[in-house]
């Protein structure tokens, strides 16, 4: 098990390296000059000299990278252009809000799916399973932004039961488990689970059909097993499998949150990023899809092992 | 034939039983589907809705883009405007007509790139091997190290806003996608042995892959591209949402939706149409993808 951990975790470094440095040069496929928002419309050409010196922007492209990547080790992502705070503390408070959208929703998602994904197996080709696959159709279907919207028509606007943006009472950032805050977490929890609610439905539905028309079902219902024995084993099989689609969903909760963040305004990764985008700081922009791949990459690396754990299977092949 | 009793519909199928085996594959695919209901209703909406945004401007509807300060926001069904009006004063159901033009393409456009893109790595990558095929996967890698929508919103996010620059982000967001699975199948194919027949026989690589390896492998790489299309309008309209697709004044799903998010307390059925366009068109895709996924499953 160590040996395979090892193996892993040395897979994973070209990946990270590979990642910073999409990261870097995002900044530098941006049309025009990386500066253009910090400088003042009229500035003279030694202010401009000044300034792209002082940010190292007047130095080859594989050194600047390298500086970068050596004061990231450190920590340092830079200030951001707008406020002038360091990027790594404003990315990390943000996600800290992302995180607790993405477990609340992956806790109704996959609760959801995993449900309905069995039934739907147990009961294949019945009017239950055809129900349950057309409810993940849709929640994969759905423009789930659109969603949060109809969400928010419906039990904020008509019905006046929960607030329809924000994460806390007075536009309150800091997070805390009460209802006064879990009341916003609500609507952006259910819009966020529909995707991960879909995507799991389908495949556990998948996994529990193929195990079910297996020959060791089979051997197990005739040596008399009980049904609830034969349920056992389904579990057992369909975990691996479905425990990585869960964990590649949490993954994109993490990540792509940045739609649902906007439409409930929900302080979090997204959020920030989509306003280092208009407001053009590039700083911020880029250690926000740093932090946020690097989540990504360490959350895929966390099930690979997990699956392995429960799989020997997996560490041979 | 669909409407015959069982066992009249069980014996024609057994009459038809010989002269089903003379048929060619795509022939057998397209009867089976057209046998799917589900499919072809979506397949029906989907004609429609591509239909009316083709022949917009011969429909006789109002002007897109001309609003009026007096007539903001009407309710569905107001006389003269039978979906609404604008928050603007712009017709809603010339807006949502003319709207399917720019989602459409935007939406589909990426995939079709995509498509012929990550077909074409994925081919060679997995046809060639070797040492080309671990610099287009591990490449191809780097890019699942990110959460699609995560990339999709850096790349248009670094290069700004416009049509253009969206189409470029999902491409880039699907090629990777595309080539992995062009790669795995190509790599089942490449060793079976028409291809060292041909390869026998004097054919070249690009022959080979051309003739019978692309022949053998299109089919499984459309249906999974064709599964992306929803995906891909849920994202293009998402990226005119957050304001990085389409500008203003443009009819155009997602950025209408965007626009009309002020007015869900005035109006908020009207804003809220945008979004049942996106969905309708996505999820008859992803119906469509799902039928003809089965229909292509000669096996079962």
């Amino acid at each position: 098990m160590l040996a395979y951990i090892a193996r892993r975790i040395v897979y994973v470094i070209p990946i990270v390296i590979s990642v910073a440095l999409v990261c870097f040069l995002l900044v530098h496929i941006t049309p025009g000059d990386p500066l253009v928002a910090v400088l003042p419309a009229d500035a003279s050409q030694e202010l401009a000299a000044q300034l792209r010196s002082a940010y190292g922007f007047d130095r080859p492209l594989p050194v600047q990278f390298g500086l970068w990547l050596v004061r990231a080790l450190h920590g340092d992502l830079g200030n951001s252009i707008a406020t002038g705070r360091p990027v790594l503390a404003e990315v990390l408070r943000a996600v800290g809000n992302t995180v607790t959208l993405a477990i609340a929703a992956a806790i109704i998602g996959f609760t959801m799916g995993i449900l309905l994904g069995l039934i739907a197996g147990y009961f294949r080709e019945t009017w239950i399973d055809k129900l349950a696959t057309s409810f993940a159709i849709a929640g994969v279907s759905v423009p789930h932004y659109w969603l949060g919207m109809v969400l928010v028509i419906i039990f904020s606007v008509q019905l006046n039961w929960l607030p329809a943006v924000g994460a806390g009472p007075n536009g309150s950032n800091s997070w805390a488990w009460d209802w006064a805050h879990l009341k916003y977490l609500v609507l952006p929890a259910i819009t966020t689970s529909v995707i991960p609610m879909g995507i799991v439905t389908r495949t556990v539905r998948a996994l529990t059909g193929d195990i079910l028309s297996q020959d060791f079902v089979e051997a197990l219902r005739a040596k008399g097993l009980h049904e609830r024995g034969v349920f056992r084993h389904v579990i057992k099989n369909a975990a691996p499998t479905a425990l990585a689609v869960m964990g590649l969903q949490l993954g994109y909760m993490l990540g792509g949150s940045i739609l649902i963040e906007t439409v409930f305004s929900w302080p979090g990764s997204g959020f920030l990023l989509n306003s280092a985008i208009f407001q053009r700081d590039l700083p911020l922009l880029q250690g926000t899809i740093l932090i946020l791949a690097l989540f990504f990459v360490f959350l895929n690396l966390m099930v690979d092992i997990a699956q392995a754990a429960i799989d020997p299977r997996i560490k041979r092949g | 034939m669909s409407e015959l009793p069982l066992s009249a519909t069980s014996d024609a199928a057994l009459q038809a039983a010989p002269a089903t085996k003379a048929r060619g594959y795509w022939a057998t695919v397209g009867r089976r589907i057209r046998r799917d209901k589900v499919s072809m209703a979506c397949a029906l909406v989907l004609l429609l809705i591509f239909l009316s945004a083709i022949l917009a401007p011969w429909l006789g509807l109002e002007d897109p883009y001309k609003g009026s300060m007096i007539r903001r926001l009407r309710h569905i069904g107001t006389a003269g405007y039978p979906l609404g009006t604008d928050e603007l004063g712009r017709d809603m159901l010339a807006r949502l007509i003319y709207g399917g033009r720019l989602s459409l393409v935007i939406g589909i456009l990426p995939v079709i790139l995509a498509f012929c893109i990550g077909t074409s790595l994925g081919l060679v990558a997995g046809y060639v091997g070797g040492k080309l095929n671990t610099a287009i996967m591990r490449t191809i890698d780097v890019f699942y190290a990110f959460p699609s929508v995560l990339l999709a919103i850096a790349i248009s996010g670094a290069l700004g806003a416009g049509i253009l620059n969206s189409i470029v982000s999902l491409t880039v967001v699907f090629v990777p996608q595309i080539t992995r699975v062009a790669e795995s199948v190509t790599t089942g194919v490449r060793n079976m042995d028409f291809v060292e027949a041909a390869r026998a026989s004097g054919a070249g690589p690009l022959t080979i892959m051309r003739v019978h390896i692309l022949g053998n492998v299109l089919g499984s790489i459309f249906v999974y591209a064709t599964s992306l299309i929803s995906v891909s309008m849920i994202l293009a309209a998402g990226l005119s949402f957050l304001g990085l697709g389409t500008k203003p004044p443009e009819p155009e799903w997602g950025l209408m939706l965007n626009t009309l998010r002020t007015a869900i307390y005035i109006n908020p059925w009207v804003a809220a149409l945008p979004g049942a366009m996106i969905f309708a068109v996505s999820i008859c895709f992803n119906l469509l993808s799902d039928g003809l996924r089965s229909a292509m499953d000669i096996r079962n």
